[in-house]
């Protein structure tokens, strides 16, 4: 080896630490080429945590999902608006594997396929839904429902054995008290007034601790002050979870979105607008098919 | 999170296994059964008033061993809400498994002086088949009688339960099932003794069987059991497995989206329900000296469920009552007026679902508290009654969550 190309190697290598110490660009950079080792968990270095492609549904021959293309930054707080029919529950039912599409790409970061899951696998793999119609387990208090959520082993034999340690203890009772539901502990879940019971699930997901919230019409049947406090906990959880909200309410929309977080509208089964609340309020397709003059 | 000024929060222990007038009513069956009963049948002479029969001795051992069937049909209906028609089957199964061992243990006592159980030589078989192989060893017996139900039960639960199927459906098929096998046991080329089935039994161990000793051994050691998986189910139904069976009763597609799967946890019930039926069935053969394909019959499947229902689902000691309700109704009416039973029976059904939808425990917990069923509790058993007219989607959840073509589409 001569010194010549010693030292055209060392230059080599300088160039490189420098490029690598240059950090993470927008796109992710150098962490998001070929040649690394993706983690273990949600690969967000593509910055984004989910993303749907060219998805397909069709239930005898009504094509409820059409060709849908959505994805949702880490942490982004991405409003769904749409009228009845558009397909917003069956897309939240595309991805979290209760319905498989006809065809299309779902993944959950970048390398997680979600087509390759069923409900459970996907729920433990960080993905929380709330439905559109309060579902909470009625027979069991608030407490065990909360417990139930939590976050922790769920097979067989683990569930036979377990019991709370301090920490869970101390998360449990955050929770409670983010829900307004710590007066009420060892109420039966069934005795809950319907608004009470949307916070209760809300509550669960919280204890699932998911990376992605889906939320379907959480403030149906709420009254305005609940409805408030809603949207500021989904404001404070924004940031360290990514929140899918589909609602009707524009108020609540507005007061969620702000005057710069992305409102989709979807309709017929696709992306028919995305923009921020003002643009998609002034859209004329949009008002055509959803708000009405 | 939203700022909240953190007062002090106290959550719920662990409820313990039997509260302290639990533990005393336990002590107390325990010390009747173990006790009580052999003292009152076999040292207080028989012209006594507090003299316990042979009679009653039988009639009771008997019952206790449809108290477990009982037990074990609340752990899968009750608090799981899956309706298993079909629990009979096991408990014959157990029953067939302690039988072969006692055509056994007959030896070269029966009519034919063979070595062959008495049916077989009828049948001009010359070796006992394969599947007896191992009914000469006691310990085999007791490995069987836990092994038979348990396989069954689990290749039968994880079909059903892996396609997901549901309410009247699954009772339906587990229905069939029995039905199936009493047609297969029936058969004198299966090898269980045909419509006879085994009976004539002589000796258990080496011992003699029909002495009062034998029985009130048997008797203690049914007592016994039972008290074991009662306590055994308080502790399944009081840990977070309990809860989630329940939660899968109450909203199986929120236990889904909670991160649980739900196959294992019904499979693992279901089997743990069918080995206890198993148990008991082993228990009762060598009482009533008896054990044929009419075990089988649909309709003893069906009792099990209304003892249950009687008693008041997912409660525990309901059931156990229950049984002993029907059971004792049962013996008295098929005496005093026989043709009647059956009426008496179905009219018991339709007046415990329509007017009692907790069963005699639920009345009573009513009384005590002095007020109207609280509404989950009636809801609870609207919705179940519901699922078994065959609606397999839990209601709470609605046309939400259902995905049928075109409705779920367009919410």
């Amino acid at each position: 080896m001569t010194p010549d190309l010693m030292e055209q190697g060392a230059q080599r290598l300088s160039e490189h630490s420098a490029r690598a110490a240059r950090g993470k660009t927008e796109s992710g950079g150098r962490a998001a080429s070929y040649g690394r080792v993706a983690e273990a968990g949600v690969d967000l270095t593509h910055g984004r945590i989910l993303y749907l492609e060219d998805v397909n549904v069709s239930f005898d021959g009504f094509k409820a999902i059409n060709g849908l293309n959505l994805d949702i930054a880490p942490g982004e707080l991405r409003c769904i608006i749409g009228p009845n029919g558009a397909g917003k529950t069956t897309m939240m039912d595309i991805i979290t594997g209760k319905t498989r599409p006809d065809s299309g790409t779902v993944y959950f970061g970048s390398t997680i396929d979600l087509l390759r899951h069923n409900e459970p696998q996907i729920a433990q793999l960080g993905i929380g839904r709330k439905f559109q119609k309060p579902t909470v387990f009625e027979q069991l208090t608030v407490f065990e429902n909360l417990e139930l959520a939590l976050k922790t082993d769920k097979r067989v034999k683990p569930s036979m054995f377990f019991t709370l340690d301090s920490a869970q203890k101390d998360r449990l009772a955050q929770v409670l008290r983010t829900i307004h539901l710590a007066d009420h502990v060892n109420r039966l879940a069934g005795l809950l007034s319907h608004g009470q019971k949307q916070w209760l699930e809300i509550g669960m997901l919280l204890m699932q601790d998911p990376k992605l919230l889906l939320l379907d019409e959480p403030v149906a049947g709420m009254t305005d002050e609940e409805t408030a406090r809603t949207a500021e906990l989904f404001l404070s959880l924004k940031g360290q979870h990514s929140l899918m909200v589909v609602e009707h309410d524009m108020h609540f929309i507005r007061a969620i979105a702000g005057e710069q977080g992305t409102v989709t509208v979807l309709a017929d089964g696709s992306v028919l607008a995305e923009g921020t609340i003002d643009q998609v309020q002034a859209d004329e397709r949009v008002i055509e098919v959803y708000l009405g003059r | 999170m939203t700022p909240n000024t953190p007062s002090p929060l106290t959550l719920p222990a662990r409820a313990p296994l039997l509260s302290r007038g639990g533990w005393a009513a336990f002590l107390v069956a325990l010390i009747l059964v173990c006790a009580v009963a052999p003292v009152l049948n076999m040292a207080v002479p028989e012209g006594s008033a507090f003299h316990l029969s042979d009679y009653m001795v039988g009639l009771i051992g008997k019952i206790m061993c449809y108290a477990i069937c009982a037990l074990a049909m609340d752990l899968i209906w009750g608090y799981t809400g899956i309706l298993s028609l079909g629990h009979g089957l096991f408990f014959a199964l157990g029953g067939y498994m302690m039988g072969m061992y006692l055509m056994r243990q007959i030896g070269r006592d029966g009519s034919y002086k063979s070595d062959l159980p008495d049916f077989m030589v009828f049948l001009d078989w010359k070796e006992l088949p394969w599947h007896w192989a191992l009914s000469g060893s006691f310990v085999a017996t007791l490995v069987l009688i836990v092994a038979v139900p348990a396989l069954l039960a689990f290749v039968f639960g994880w079909f059903a339960f892996r396609s997901r199927i549901k309410g009247v459906y699954f009772s339906i098929i587990t229905q069939a099932l029995t039905v199936a096998a009493m047609l297969l046991f029936f058969r004198n080329e299966t090898g269980f003794g045909g419509n006879n089935g085994f009976t004539d039994f002589k000796r258990i161990l080496g011992i003699p069987i029909a002495t009062q000793e034998m029985r009130m051994t048997l008797f203690v050691l049914t007592g016994a059991t039972l008290l074991g998986f009662f306590l055994l189910a308080r502790w399944l139904v009081g840990s977070k497995y309990g809860r989630v069976l329940q939660a899968i009763r109450d909203a199986e597609s929120r236990v889904m989206f909670s991160g649980y799967n739900p196959l294992p946890y019904k499979l693992s019930i279901w089997i743990i329900s069918a080995v206890m039926c198993g148990v008991a069935g082993a228990l009762y053969v060598p009482q009533v000296g008896i054990i044929n394909p009419g075990e089988m019959s649909p309709a003893n499947s069906i009792e099990i469920a209304i003892w249950a229902a009687v008693g008041g689902r997912a409660t525990l000691v309901g059931p156990i009552i229950g049984a002993f309700l029907v059971n004792g109704a049962k013996s008295w009416l098929t005496v005093a007026a026989p043709e009647y039973w059956l009426f008496f029976l179905g009219g018991l059904f339709i007046v415990v679902t329509l007017f009692l939808p907790n069963g005699v425990v639920g009345l009573v917990r009513q009384l005590r508290r002095g007020k109207p069923v609280t509404a989950p509790a009636a809801a609870a058993a609207e919705r179940s009654l519901e699922s078994e007219a065959g609606e397999d989607v839990p209601p709470s959840v609605g046309a939400q969550a259902t995905t049928l073509p075109g409705q779920g589409a367009r919410a």
